[in-house]
């Protein structure tokens, strides 16, 4: 029989099987960040150990930085933290990317950008989004912080062997639909938990005409329906965006790289325990309208009324949401006002998402009453756009302009969210309270957060872009 | 890491769905650099109001649930972000047991790093257990991890689930790197067996 694309990224890996089902799984690229290694470097001092491959290592910070003067952090707190690795980093031979380096920015956006990740690597990070990199048929995911140690002492990790599931994307997207609906239409039809204990493989006719950034969106958000990772086999398209970055191989190993890679598919009689078919060509543009990302559906719809829910037990959820979200049943998506807008996040901050916010909010001014904000995703991604202008059209527009960084996505830094107001955000996560106390994040795709800045409430990006808008 | 081998205490259950790992220790509490001191911020924006008092009708401030070190959770437990300070802020904060239907897998992962047992139970066997529990009808619980048996102090008794190798961890209270280090001959095999362009970089 033949082997899915995880498969053989798992079996390449493994150093030492056990017979209760644990495997050592070797680990080729340990990335890491402020928040979640301080305790495992300390752990590490504790015990006298090393970290075992330096070069297989590299941080950078994130979470904490401010997005407006990056170096002036006052959080004494955060401070503490970011200089915390500065000196983990040196103590123990580690590349940084830190607040001076034109290379910094949010972690799942540097390693691709830097060409750290690789198809068919295995790549872990304290960080739940690692399941990111998949999208170049890497196998990426999350760990906790024992781990973090775990991997810096041993470069490698206990695992379970997980279940595949392969979701086949089929069709095209109508214009104005990118990835981030496509993944937020999968989960709310499935719901938040229906990948746990699962290796996703993306297959389907759809991937071949995504881009890397947005492959890289969709899996980013594999972890919010509770997959270990997702992944998608490399194809054309992977190996022209790798080709020529500052890590990647070169010369004779590239072409030695580049034969293997294409080994790197699902063979045709591969068997996976779960299959599933996710038909895109008539999908909307998708908001959340709760607080778990699968609480949302298409923007011509309504708020959901508890009374409709199934069990009693989801009907509460639902009434729970609503509440703390301040929505009334019935209420129509797209007039739901909005006071803030973050184009930002692991999910949505690359070039290509900014292009697409850009376009749309170009010659148009933010309404009235809403605050609008972009954050790069990187260094890299904040130069590049700037050489394209897209900055000045931002500008022109009313949005702020900020350096790269996590921000608004979790709001350990200064950008929060006020107490009952509303953000249109192109980020992963709308749990109660992940924007700021009592904020009400609704998520949607860079466009829709691009058109609902201009309109003050959400609006169907693909009318407006047609009929424009005078809001 | 402390073992965990036999378990009693008081139970305190939480009917909420998909409780993820933002409730259980918000982000303005993951700054610091250590790992201990997490409890006192366990579950803050749903524990105090906002203006800092404890907030009355959550499930923890309940008189019945004080000293609980038993939690019995629902579907989806743990889920969203990998952040251990979840775990040791409940660890910190006294609960040496979870129990629920489902967890995310992280956050199971991260249990047993820290001496916290995580326990899988049916759907229906939660949901009787959360009803008679609410009635009144039992308190407390030992957890037997050797026997892999749960009791309640009404005298149910029930079988669970554990993988083996997290098992024995736990009961000797193991620290897996010390386990890895004893594969060092077949790490390093592994490795010189690579592909040069594996390392590039
Ligand atoms: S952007 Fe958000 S989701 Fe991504 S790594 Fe940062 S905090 Fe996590």
């Amino acid at each position: 029989m033949g082997k899915t694309l995880f498969e053989k990224v798992w079996d390449a890996h493994v150093v030492k099987q056990l017979p209760d089902g644990q495997a050592l799984l070797y680990i080729d690229l340990h990335l890491v960040h402020e928040v979640t290694s301080p305790q495992a470097f300390a752990g590490l001092r504790f015990a006298k150990r090393a970290v075992r491959q330096p070069a297989q290592t590299f941080a950078t910070m994130d979470h904490n930085v401010p997005t407006v003067n990056p170096t002036d952090v006052r959080d004494a707190i955060a401070k503490k933290q970011i200089e915390t690795l500065m000196e983990n980093c040196r103590e123990f031979n580690v590349s940084l990317a830190g607040l001076d380096s034109p290379f910094q920015g949010i972690v799942h956006v540097i390693g691709p950008e830097l060409g750290l990740t690789l198809p068919g690597k295995t790549i872990v990070c304290g960080d739940s989004h690692t399941s990111t990199h998949g999208a170049f048929g890497a196998l990426a995911f999350g760990i906790g912080t024992s781990e973090v140690e775990h991997v810096l002492a041993t470069q490698c990790l206990w695992q379970n062997r997980p279940k595949t599931m392969r979701i086949r994307l089929n069709g095209s997207l109508q214009s104005g639909i990118t990835a981030k609906d496509v993944i937020l239409g999968l989960i709310a039809k499935y719901g938040v938990n229906f990948g746990t204990g699962y290796v996703v493989e993306y297959a389907g006719t759809l991937i071949p005409q995504l881009s890397m950034e947005q492959r890289m969106t969709i899996c980013n958000m594999s972890i919010e329906f509770g997959a270990r990772a997702g992944m998608m086999a490399p194809d054309e398209t992977t190996i022209a965006y790798v080709k020529g970055r500052q890590h990647a191989p070169a010369g004779e190993a590239w072409e030695a790289a580049v034969t293997e890679w294409r080994t790197l598919v699902s063979d045709a009689d591969a068997q996976f325990d779960l299959d599933i078919e996710f038909d895109v060509n008539a999908l909307e543009p998708q908001v959340t309208w709760g607080t778990n990302p699968g609480m949302g559906g298409g923007v011509n719809g309504i708020v959901p009324d508890p009374a409709d829910a199934a069990t009693e037990t989801e009907a509460r959820a639902i009434r729970q949401a609503l509440e703390y979200m301040g929505l009334e049943p019935g209420t129509k998506i797209s007039e739901i006002p909005i006071q803030h807008v973050f184009i930002g996040s692991c999910t949505n901050a690359r070039i290509e998402d900014l292009r697409l916010a850009a376009a749309i909010v170009e010659g148009r001014k933010v309404a009235a009453g809403v605050h609008a904000m972009v954050v790069p995703g990187s260094k890299q991604v904040k130069q590049q756009a700037e050489e394209e202008g897209l900055h000045k059209i931002f500008l022109a527009a009313g949005f702020e302009w900020r350096e790269p960084g996590c921000s608004m996505c979790l709001g350990m830094n200064p950008d929060i969210i006020p107490a009952g107001e509303r953000c249109a955000s192109t980020s992963n996560r709308n749990f109660e309270g992940r924007q700021g106390r009592g904020a009400r994040t609704h998520l949607v795709s860079p466009a829709m957060a691009a058109a609902a800045a201009i309109a003050g409430h959400f609006v169907d990006v693909r009318t407006f872009q047609s009929e424009g808008v005078t809001a | 890491m402390e073992p965990l081998v036999k378990h009693e205490g008081k139970v305190v259950c939480m009917n909420r769905l998909n409780v993820d790992t933002d409730q259980i220790i918000p982000k303005q509490f993951l700054k610091r650099i250590e790992r201990d001191g997490f409890g006192e911020f366990l579950f803050y924006d749903w524990r105090y109001e906002a203006d800092g008092t404890p907030n009355a009708e959550f499930e923890l401030n309940t008189a019945r649930a004080q000293g609980a070190t038993i939690l019995l959770a629902d579907e989806n437990f743990g889920c969203g972000s990998s952040r251990e300070h979840a775990v040791w802020a409940l660890a910190d904060y006294g609960f040496r047991v979870v129990i629920a239907p489902s967890f995310a897998d992280i956050f199971f992962n991260n249990c047993f790093k820290n001496g916290v047992l995580p326990i899988v139970i049916p759907s229906d066997l939660r949901k009787e257990l959360a009803e008679t529990h609410a009635k009144g009808q039992w308190e407390r619980a030992t957890v037997d991890l050797e026997a892999q048996v749960i009791e309640t102090d009404c005298g149910q008794r029930f079988q669970f689930e554990v993988d083996p190798h997290k098992r024995y961890m736990l009961l000797n209270g193991l620290d897996d790197i010390g386990l890895t280090l004893q594969y060092e001959d077949d790490i390093r095999a592994y490795e010189a067996s690579r592909k040069a362009y594996q390392f590039v970089y």
